[in-house]
Formats: C-alpha cells, structure tokens, sequence
C-alpha cells in the first residue's frame, strides 16, 4: 500500500514540560497546529507509523552508535526522563514486529540499518506521540538518525534512508504513515538554550517545503553549526521525509519561534497526491 | 564520564544505587579525580566544561531536581569560572560563549536583511 502520510514536527521537550512558562497564545496556537496534524495523520487511517527521530543518547551511545537504527519488537517503553520534568507519564507503547522485520528486510535492500529489540522512547518520539497519538493506540515503528555524536552520516545518506523507508512502506499491505521529527536551528540543553534562528529556520523550511534536493544537500554540518547549533544536525529526519517524498510539495502548516521551548516549533505535511 | 550518565539515565537501579552512595556507584568507570568530583557534587557547570553532551547532561539536571533556569545558569556560571567547553560535540568548531553567538548571530541577520 502506496504511503498514505508525510509531515514533520518538533519534538522539543519543553513543548509539554515547560508548556507554563510559554506566552498562553503562543501555546494554544501550537497547540492547535499539533491538533490540525493530529486529524491529518488520523484521516490517513493509518495501521501504523514511522517515527524519524533524533535519539539523544537514551539507547545509542558512542560504544556502538548506528548512523540509522529502526525498531524491531511489539512494544517500546517511555519516555526515558523524569516524567514531571518531561509532563509525560512513563508507559508501553505498542509496536509490530511483523511489520518492523518487513520493512527492515526491505530497506536493508539499499541502505545499511541496524535494528533493536529493545528501545527506550525519549522525548524525541515522546512529544510528537503525546500529541499525535494521545491514547498509545497506533502501532509506532521508531527509527533513529545520528545527530548527536559526530562523526554523522552525510545528509545525503538521510535522504536515501528517506527513499528506502518510503520503498519498504510502499511494499507492505499495511497502511503506513511517516514522521519526522527533530528541531531546525536551535542550542538544545546548553547555555544558548532559547536562542532560535529565524531566518536560517524560514529558509530552510522553503527548501524543504519545495523538496529542494539540491538546496537540502547543500548544507555543511560546520556552517549548520555556526549558524544555526548543533540541534540543527537533526534537519536530517525533514531530509529523510523529503527522500521519502521525492518531487512531492510540502505545506508548512505552523512555524513559530518559542524561547522557552528552545525551538522554532513546525508543523507540515506534504502533498503525497503529487507524484 | 558520558558512559556512567549514560547507564544512570537510562537504568533505575544504578540511579538508586547512585543515591545512596555517589563515589561507590562509579566505581568499574575510567574517571579522573576532577570527573568524579563532578558527578557525585553534581556540578553541572563543571560537567559541561568538560565536555558533557547537553543531552546526557539535561537528563542528569532533571533528575537531581534541578530547575530549567537553574540548568542554565550553571552552565554559564561553569564556562565562566572554566573557561570554553574542553571536548566533545561543542568543541568542534569552539565553544565561543552566550555573548560571542548572540553577536555573531545578529550580525549574520543584519548582513542578510540588507542584502
């Protein structure tokens, strides 16, 4: 079955942890964005969804890090913080090992993957599941993309990791959906917390709405660095949708900076009636 | 140092075992006097000093209870009494400082907005 959804998020753990410390408005207008989303991924009926996210050293660490990493069981805990600091309660989130094993076979076909039985949620896949699926309903296929401990995959690595989920989506009966999760420009858990680039964010964000291959591949993690932190390392799980999109247009649906979230907080989806 | 935060993260039991006593619980890890001071004061700005990813980091914070603002501030106050970030992921391209990105960032805008 054809994918039957594509969209990005932010995943920022603020989001809901510090959610009383935004400006209210801001707040609500977020938190409408995410409800706009949530219905839209609902209306795609999905039987389950890929998650695209950037892990922070919650399963993957510098002992043995994957460059990509999918799961590969029935069930998956989280979140992995302190549950007040994070205002997401721990719980078991369902999975489907039948459907993880076909999918892995087949983006193993043309991607190198690693793959896990076990995998604890952090709030990278919390915050946009606490959103997207508040009842823990909808089976989740997590994977995962280096954007922490350097040396990382090129971008255009994300982006054929994008291609080969989308091959394996489309090869499956199951109705399959996709996120990708991550932040754009931002200083996550360190002294610049709260320092956001808007115009590098904006730019970014038109590149990837038009699936701009040429201009998403051109960015250097050096200069994404300066410019933008090191959070902005993650734009590889937006690169991996539009791999999985390729010549499809996407709609920016929300963007607003929030300092106390640490990020500009996003919300998109992309056409998937254009081929 | 990131492996031992790392398993205390991630593993309730070590975290208990961490509570009750600090120094113990590291033992089997390869840490210097000054990491082991770090961990078991805990001195956030220290840890950040030495390189300690902020996401490791942040988790650590949480879990002593230690508020966002608060978070913040010591590693400030960290970098201030330190100096740069000595390894790791902000050592890449050096740790510049609040004050050097903030300018830099401006500049970078205002070069963009009149171009």
């Amino acid at each position: 079955m054809p994918l039957v959804f594509a969209g990005v998020c932010s995943h920022a753990p603020g989001i809901v942890g510090r959610a009383d410390q935004a400006d209210p408005l801001a707040k609500q207008r977020l938190d409408a964005a995410f409800r706009d989303l949530r219905l839209q991924l609902e209306a795609s009926q999905p039987d389950a969804l890929i998650v695209v996210a950037a892990e922070h050293f919650a399963n993957f660490f510098m002992n043995n890090m994957p460059s990509f990493a999918m799961g590969l069981a029935d069930y998956y805990e989280g979140p992995i913080e302190n549950p007040e600091w994070l205002g997401i309660e721990k719980t078991r989130i369902p999975g489907n090992r039948s459907l993880s094993e076909r999918l892995i076979s087949k983006v193993m076909e043309r991607s190198d993957v690693s793959y896990a039985e076990e995998w604890k949620f952090d709030h990278g896949i919390m915050v946009p599941l606490h959103f997207l699926t508040p009842q823990y309903e909808l089976p989740i296929v997590p994977a995962n993309i280096n954007c922490q401990g350097p040396p990382l995959a090129p971008l255009h690595r994300a982006w054929e990791f994008g291609q080969a989920l989308r091959e394996a989506a489309d090869s499956v009966p199951e109705r399959v959906a996709l996120i990708g999760t991550g932040g754009i420009s931002h200083w996550p858990a360190t002294p610049d917390s709260g320092k956001i680039n808007e115009v590098w964010d904006r730019e970014f964000l038109n590149h990837w709405s038009k699936c701009d291959k040429e201009s998403l591949l051109a960015y250097s993690d050096s200069q994404a660095y300066m410019d933008a932190g090191q959070g902005a390392f993650e734009i590889r799980t937006f690169i991996a949708v539009s791999g999985a999109t390729e010549g499809c247009p996407a709609t920016v649906h929300f963007y607003e900076p929030i300092p106390i979230f640490a990020v500009g907080c996003t919300t998109a989806t992309v056409d998937l009636s254009v081929p | 140092m990131q492996k031992f935060l790392f398993e205390l993260n991630r593993n309730a039991d070590f975290q208990s075992r961490y509570l009750s006593d600090r120094r113990d619980a590291m033992n089997g890890f390869d840490l210097s006097d000054e990491e082991r001071h770090a961990l078991a004061e805990p001195d956030i700005g220290l840890l950040f000093h030495l390189g300690v990813n902020g996401q490791i980091l942040m988790h650590f914070a949480a879990f002593h209870e230690i508020e966002w603002q608060d978070y913040l501030q010591q590693m400030r106050d960290g970098i201030a009494a330190h100096g740069p970030v000595r390894e790791g992921v902000y050592a890449v391209t050096g740790y510049e400082g609040v004050d050097a990105h903030s300018s830099r960032l401006s500049k970078t805008s205002d070069a963009e907005k009149g171009s």
